[in-house]
């Protein structure tokens, strides 16, 4: 299962609330990401104030950080650096991914599942 | 008249900054020590001396008071807890992140929000844990949890692996992470407060109009959480013989109306009344006197006091004036009189000439009573911080809600019931009156604090950094930051009482707003009884009191400072409002 995860930047609220206005890239993100657990990617956001022990414990991200805090958010696919400073749109999420892009709607209440090999609610476990 | 009598184990006092709740709070214990039994009194109000007030050398555990046999107390600071905290979360990684990262989530923990959250980490280490305070009978806190942190802290994503899952991210309860208590713990202290045979609530107001809003405001929420045992404490009611004074008859007055008009819900609580005091509530014998207050001796003369030597407001317009254009706003804490001082600035300068646009978040009273006939010049347009934050919330949970799931969706609609997010969305309305400012004056009666234009900031900056399509803020709101740091466009005033907590609350504002980058142009400090001209002996020796702090925001804290005085008559008109013009010097 690939695994993908989002070093993003210290911010009290992932959906940009704390913003004056609604980030409409993060909130076409959260869905994409949606989209990626439901073609099995294990997926992983992890923020500076709250998971600042992945950032510390992967070198390659410090070194990006250290080269400048836009280089963040950083994707990192598999324990590879695949983009930094932006926020891939679905696309290219699928093309780094390796995935055939297809036009699926996310199920809107799907909690992510770090169960494995079984997606949620398929009954198979 | 008297103080609450208790019959439950737990006693938490909650109410605005400055209405007396330590106070209370240490008279309250020193009457259940008095009849024998032993009590604690825990506070957390980094305000007072506590020390000074109980004469003993006060720590985190608990210390006999020498002077009152069964009596303890222990002091938490909860901003040392604070920032205890904000270390323990953050030094680890000194030196192994870059220095910008560091500061970054620093930042993050720096706000009201994380204060908040490390009291109530101190209040559950003794309320959740019975063995902590078994050798007493009672203990007392001199603040509570509000309605907003109880609730976060009882929704399950603030526990389970929610927070950093992907549909998850961030919230406003990124400092929780760091807790040191299970969430057993947590819920056990939320199940004690709502216990009515084991905690009682009190709520504690001045007899004056906002203080009771807010205090009817907490009693709804608390209710809302199942916390029902809950009595009501007027601290401060002046009762002067009518025709001696005009400001003593005034007060008293206004008090009654208060009194008289207070929502009905809370007029139906149990009700503790304690008179106006003139001695600063410090020393055992002082506080005796909030529980036997007709022993205490009023005195028979005025005091004879020099005010100090202060500009007056008058003199400040003619410094606000001298820019031509731009925008002031008035910060402060509930009740200390923004609206007035917003609104008295307004009309001198439309007075003088020039075109001035005031916006103001007051509710009920309403700007169109502070000023009855229209000034020309002057246009006076209001935000409904209720209406505003209804809107915001309810596009953001349009935009953002279809993505997540019930969990997330809890959580997100309670971190939009926190206080940052009132004060984003009344500064989302405000921006376009800002934009006015570039040819008139606009004057606001307020503004976000530091942290929050830190972590707007922060967020604007990401965005433009980070979006590869500009999204619809407008011009003006994109402006706004980079305006209210430009001294020349925007000037802060802050205003505050002469009284021990009101300074130490804008002391904190403004170090809020320094580490923003603005620096505030002046300090008001209203209705002083020193600058009131009244002959009523309390008032009067009460007003002798407010020299330590006038005299501390005058020469330490503010760039320049200017006095108003508390008025005979209410500051309501253009013709009320221009009494504040002039100080009367006794």
């Amino acid at each position: 299962m690939k695994k993908l995860e989002i070093y993003e930047p210290a911010m009290c609220c992932s959906t940009g609330v704390c913003g004056v206005d609604v980030d409409p890239v993060l909130v076409q993100f959260v869905g994409d990401l949606q989209w990626l657990t439901e073609q099995d990617v294990e997926v992983a956001r992890l923020n500076l104030s709250q998971a600042p022990q992945a950032f510390a414990s992967n070198p390659d991200v410090v070194k990006e950080m250290e080269a400048g805090m836009d280089r963040l958010p950083i994707m990192v696919v598999d324990g590879h650096i695949v983009s930094t400073g932006v926020y891939l749109s679905r696309d290219q999420l699928a093309t780094k991914l390796g995935l055939a892009e297809t036009q699926a709607n996310p199920k809107p209440h799907i909690k992510v599942s770090e169960s494995g090999c079984c997606k949620p609610k398929s009954g198979c476990c | 008249m008297s103080i609450p009598t208790v019959n439950t184990r737990h006693l938490f006092f909650t109410g605005k900054g400055g209405v007396g709740k330590t106070s209370l709070s240490c008279a309250t214990g020193i009457a259940l020590a008095e009849s024998g039994r032993r009590v604690l009194i825990v506070s957390t109000d980094p305000a007072s001396n506590l020390d000074e007030v109980l004469g003993a050398n006060l720590s985190s555990i608990p210390t006999p008071i020498p002077e009152v046999p069964g009596l303890f107390a222990l002091n938490i600071d909860p901003e040392a807890s604070a920032h205890a905290y904000r270390e323990r979360m953050v030094s680890p990684y000194r030196g192994i992140l870059p220095p910008a990262a560091i500061a970054s989530m620093e930042e993050q923990f720096s706000g009201a929000c994380t204060v908040e959250i490390a009291a109530f980490d101190e209040f559950s280490a003794l309320l959740g844990d019975p063995e902590k305070t078994q050798d007493f009978d009672h203990v007392i806190f001199d603040t509570a949890p509000t309605g907003h942190t109880l609730r976060l802290l009882s929704l399950p994503s603030a526990w389970n692996g929610f927070i950093e899952s992907s549909t998850g991210g961030a919230s406003c309860l990124g400092p929780l992470a760091g807790l040191e208590k299970q969430r057993s713990l947590y819920a056990a202290t939320v199940a004690q407060l709502a216990d009515a045979q084991k905690t009682t609530v009190v709520l504690v107001s001045r007899p004056e109009t906002s203080a009771l809003r807010e205090a009817e405001r907490t009693r709804g929420e608390l209710a809302d959480l199942g916390i029902a045992n809950q009595v009501l404490a007027i601290n401060g009611l002046f009762q002067a013989k009518p025709g001696n004074d005009a400001i003593a008859d005034a007060m008293t007055q206004r008090a009654n109306e208060a009194l008289e008009s207070m929502p009905e819900s809370l007029a139906a609580l149990p009700r503790y009344v304690t008179p106006f005091v003139a001695l600063g509530m410090v020393g055992i014998a002082a506080l005796r006197g909030l529980i036997e207050p007709d022993a205490h001796a009023t005195p028979a003369t005025p005091s004879v006091a020099n005010t100090p030597e202060l500009p007056t407001f008058n003199s400040l317009v003619n410094d606000l004036e001298k820019g031509g254009h731009g925008v002031i706003m008035t910060m402060g804490k509930g009740g200390v009189g923004k609206t007035t001082v917003a609104a008295a600035i307004a009309v001198a300068l439309a007075q003088r000439g020039h075109p001035v646009l005031l916006s103001t978040t007051d509710p009920a009273a309403h700007v169109a009573v502070t000023i009855e006939n229209p000034v020309p010049n002057l246009s006076v347009s209001r935000i409904d911080p209720v209406a505003e934050v209804e809107r915001y919330r309810q596009e953001i949970v349009e935009k953002t809600g279809k993505n997540l799931d019930a969990n997330g969706l809890a959580m997100l609609e309670e971190d939009l019931l926190s206080p940052c997010t009132e004060e984003i969305a009344v500064f989302r309305a405000f921006a376009q009156t800002v934009d006015a400012g570039k040819t008139g004056f606009v004057v606001l009666d307020t503004a976000p604090t530091g942290h929050t234009i830190l972590l707007l900031d922060a967020a604007e900056a990401y965005h433009r950094e980070v979006m590869r399509v500009q999204g619809d803020m407008p011009e003006s709101v994109r402006q706004l930051l980079p305006r209210l740091r430009d001294p020349a466009y925007t000037r802060v005033i802050i205003t505050t009482l002469a009284e021990a907590t009101p300074v130490h609350e804008a002391e904190r504002l403004q170090q809020d707003l320094a580490r923003a980058g603005i620096k505030p142009y002046a300090w008001v400090i209203n209705q002083s009884l020193l600058a009131s001209g009244t002959h009523d002996p309390l008032l009067s020796e009460r007003g002798r009191y407010e020299i330590p702090f006038i005299r501390k925001v005058a020469e330490e804290l503010s760039p320049r400072c200017a006095l108003i005085p508390w008025l005979a008559e209410p500051p309501i008109g253009a013709k009320g409002l221009t009494g504040i013009m002039h100080t009367h010097i006794s």
